[in-house]
Order: C-alpha cells, then sequence, then structure tokens
C-alpha cells in the first residue's frame, strides 16, 4: 500500500469568501486602506499649513464640502464598527488582569478602554477649540 | 435514549490514494436517533453500509481529540456534534489545510513536528529539587495558565486558521498556544530557548488574530488570546533588551 496523501488547494486570492468569520476579518483589515487615506490627508494638510494660510484655508474649506463631510462620517462608522468595536471586544484577550487566582472580569478591561477613548477625543476636542 | 429516528442524507468525502486521483463524494442514508452524533452517523456507515470507509476515533467525549472532521464546512469534533442541531443533509470533509492520507484521515505529521519544535515540556536551569521534594506552585500562579492546558490537540484551531492554510511554515495556534503555556508555568525557565522559535518571522507574527482558531475549539483554550499574549510578552521583552534591563534567568 503506497502514501499518496491529496493536497487541497487554497485560493491565495479568494479564502476569505470561504466563511463569514473570514469575510468579516477581511472587512477589519480593510479599514488599512482608511488609515492609508488619512495618513495621506495629514500630510497633504501639513503641506498645506507650511505652505501658506491661504492653501490651509483652501484645504481647511475642501474638507468642508458636503461630500467630504459625507465621507468622513462614512469612515468613521465603517471604522467605530470594523476597528473600535471588535479590538475593543478583544481588548481582554490580548492584556488579561490576573488578581490572585481570579481573572479581572473582561467588562472592566472594555469599559477602561472606552473610558479612556473618551478622554482622548475630549482632550483633542479642547486641543482643536471644538469645546 | 429516545427510539425516534430520522434519515440523515450524510455526504462523506472519500479517496483512496491507491484509486482515486482526488477526492469524491459519496452519500449514504443514515437512520438516526434522535440523540446521535455526527460520529455515531459515521460509526453506522462503517458497521452496516460500507466497511471501506476510513476515519479516526476513539473515546467519544471530547478527551482523545483525534475525530476532528469539517461538517458541513465548520471544523469540529464529531463526537460533540449533535445531528438534531443539524440540517437533513450534512456533508463530511476531512480537516481543512491537512493533505488527505485516506477518506476522512488527515496527515498531521507537520503539527506534530511543530508540537515538538516549541519545547512543550518544563525545562529548568538550575538543579533540580531533592528527591522528596516537588516544585511548589501557588494557585494564583496555576491559573495563569491553566485554561492552556485543556488542549487535546485535536488540531481543529489549525484547520480553522487561514494562515495555516495559506503558509504552512507558520507555526501555528496549538503549538504555539502549549508554548505559551509553558512560558507562563512558574516551574519552567525555558522562555529563553523557546523565544527564538517564537519570535521568528513564522511564529506569533504571523498570525493577524482573525480569531478563528478560538471560536472552534471544542475545549474554550482560546489560541487567538494566547498568541496575542506572547506578542505582548515579546514586546516587552524586546524594549527591555533593547534599554538594557535584564529581565529575569528564564
Amino acid at each position: 500500500m503506497s502514501r499518496r496523501p491529496y493536497i487541497r488547494p487554497m485560493s491565495t486570492t479568494t479564502w476569505y469568501m470561504r466563511n463569514g468569520r473570514y469575510k468579516v476579518y477581511v472587512l477589519r483589515e480593510l479599514t488599512s486602506f482608511l488609515v492609508m487615506f488619512y495618513s495621506f490627508l495629514t500630510i497633504f494638510g501639513l503641506a498645506a499649513l507650511a505652505a501658506s494660510p491661504e492653501r490651509w484655508n483652501a484645504f481647511l474649506a475642501s474638507q468642508q464640502s458636503t461630500a467630504m463631510i459625507i465621507f468622513h462620517g462614512l469612515a468613521l462608522l465603517y471604522f467605530l464598527f470594523f476597528q473600535t468595536f471588535p479590538w475593543f471586544k478583544l481588548a481582554p484577550k490580548a492584556m488579561p488582569v490576573q488578581l490572585g487566582e481570579k481573572k479581572l472580569p473582561d467588562s472592566y478591561i472594555i469599559i477602561g478602554h472606552y473610558a479612556a477613548w473618551a478622554v482622548v477625543s475630549i482632550f483633542i476636542f479642547w486641543l482643536a477649540g471644538v469645546i | 435514549m429516545s427510539t425516534r429516528t430520522r434519515q440523515l442524507e450524510l455526504e462523506v468525502m472519500r479517496y483512496d490514494p491507491e484509486k482515486d486521483e482526488a477526492p469524491w463524494f459519496q452519500t449514504y442514508t443514515v437512520p438516526c436517533l434522535e440523540d446521535w452524533v455526527i460520529l455515531d452517523a459515521i460509526n453506522y456507515v462503517k458497521e452496516h453500509l460500507d466497511t471501506t470507509l476510513a476515519y479516526r476515533w476513539s473515546c467519544h467525549m471530547m478527551v482523545c481529540g483525534s475525530c476532528g472532521m469539517m461538517i458541513n464546512g465548520e471544523p469540529s469534533l464529531t463526537c460533540k456534534t449533535f445531528i438534531r442541531d443539524l440540517p437533513d443533509k450534512v456533508r463530511v470533509e476531512p480537516l481543512e489545510n491537512f493533505p488527505i492520507e485516506r477518506d476522512l484521515v488527515v496527515v498531521l505529521d507537520d503539527v506534530i513536528q511543530k508540537l515538538h519544535q516549541v519545547k512543550p515540556y518544563i525545562i529548568r536551569k538550575d538543579d533540580p529539587p531533592a528527591e522528596d521534594k516537588e516544585y511548589i506552585q501557588s494557585r494564583g500562579s496555576l491559573a495563569k495558565f491553566k485554561q492552556l492546558t485543556m488542549c487535546i490537540n485535536c488540531m481543529i484551531c489549525y484547520s480553522a486558521c487561514p494562515q495555516y492554510g495559506l503558509n504552512k511554515d507558520f507555526i501555528g495556534p496549538a503549538a504555539l498556544t502549549m508554548a505559551h503555556r509553558y512560558n507562563r508555568d512558574s516551574r519552567d525557565q525555558g522562555k529563553s530557548d523557546r523565544l527564538n522559535i517564537l519570535a521568528d518571522h513564522d511564529g506569533v507574527w504571523d498570525c493577524s488574530f482573525v480569531g478563528a482558531c478560538s471560536e472552534v475549539c471544542p475545549k474554550h483554550v482560546d489560541p487567538a488570546a494566547a498568541i496575542q499574549q506572547m506578542k505582548v510578552d515579546g514586546a516587552v521583552e524586546f524594549w527591555k533588551q533593547k534599554m538594557g534591563i535584564t529581565g529575569d534567568k528564564s
């Protein structure tokens, strides 16, 4: 009797269509494109700021167009649902806190992340003069 | 025990290395009792319908870890998957991401070798305790890794892991979890011995936290969590070395 193991091929381009779990993972990873977009936007904004007050004001005005406001709103929602919520939910897995024999409940760590998020957001709003 | 029967259409992947070029599906109609699991249905096929069917099983109680298969595309232990939770037509395939030896039997040599590679045993650098003494461990220290000791090496996590599917060099969930189990053990001093394997390109950093391994784990070991904790440990260790802070001798 001879051995001839059969290897099932795995597509390197469509593997994530196999199940819902993989699709959600890929939707999470796709946020990297938005991160790239906002990185370029920041560099573009900084270049405008360094160039002249007119260029900076033009940059600000471009971000206040209806289309850009809708885009930023949609990007925010995408980040919330595919980045913030899942990652905060997973945080207790990566950073469990053990006190003696017991583990600190996951909810404490998750709430801690949301609290830190709120504090940082308020600080940025304060820095930007919104509040 | 219930006597009510239900006709289950069981589609089983078959592969005979001496005859078949590629796997194919064979359908069996199995009269099932209400409280049967998929393994019972496969055993029925073997005993009453087709003695040539090859598959692995032993304990029928989620201890041996040998009956893992794809059930309707989801990797699971066939001894814990109840027929009452499934539709009338069920497709059974060998675990994904592994070569098929024959029918539902897969080749596990690669992961067995990976388990060896991570040195899954207690390594001591100092002298062992006197013959009549033991290594003392507090309950708190045990709690740090007890969940990780529940692994039964069923390899269902490897079957769910797309990273392992795409890159067979990735050490993978169960072996990395086993390394973390010993790294976390207060009696062990072998952390530095495992570091090169774990911090290597195919170690923890090849994991992109899909999290599928933890979702399918029948023993709730949570390999994804173990791997992320190792990343945190690894990063802390890296900065300690950069800043010239020597860690403990392990």
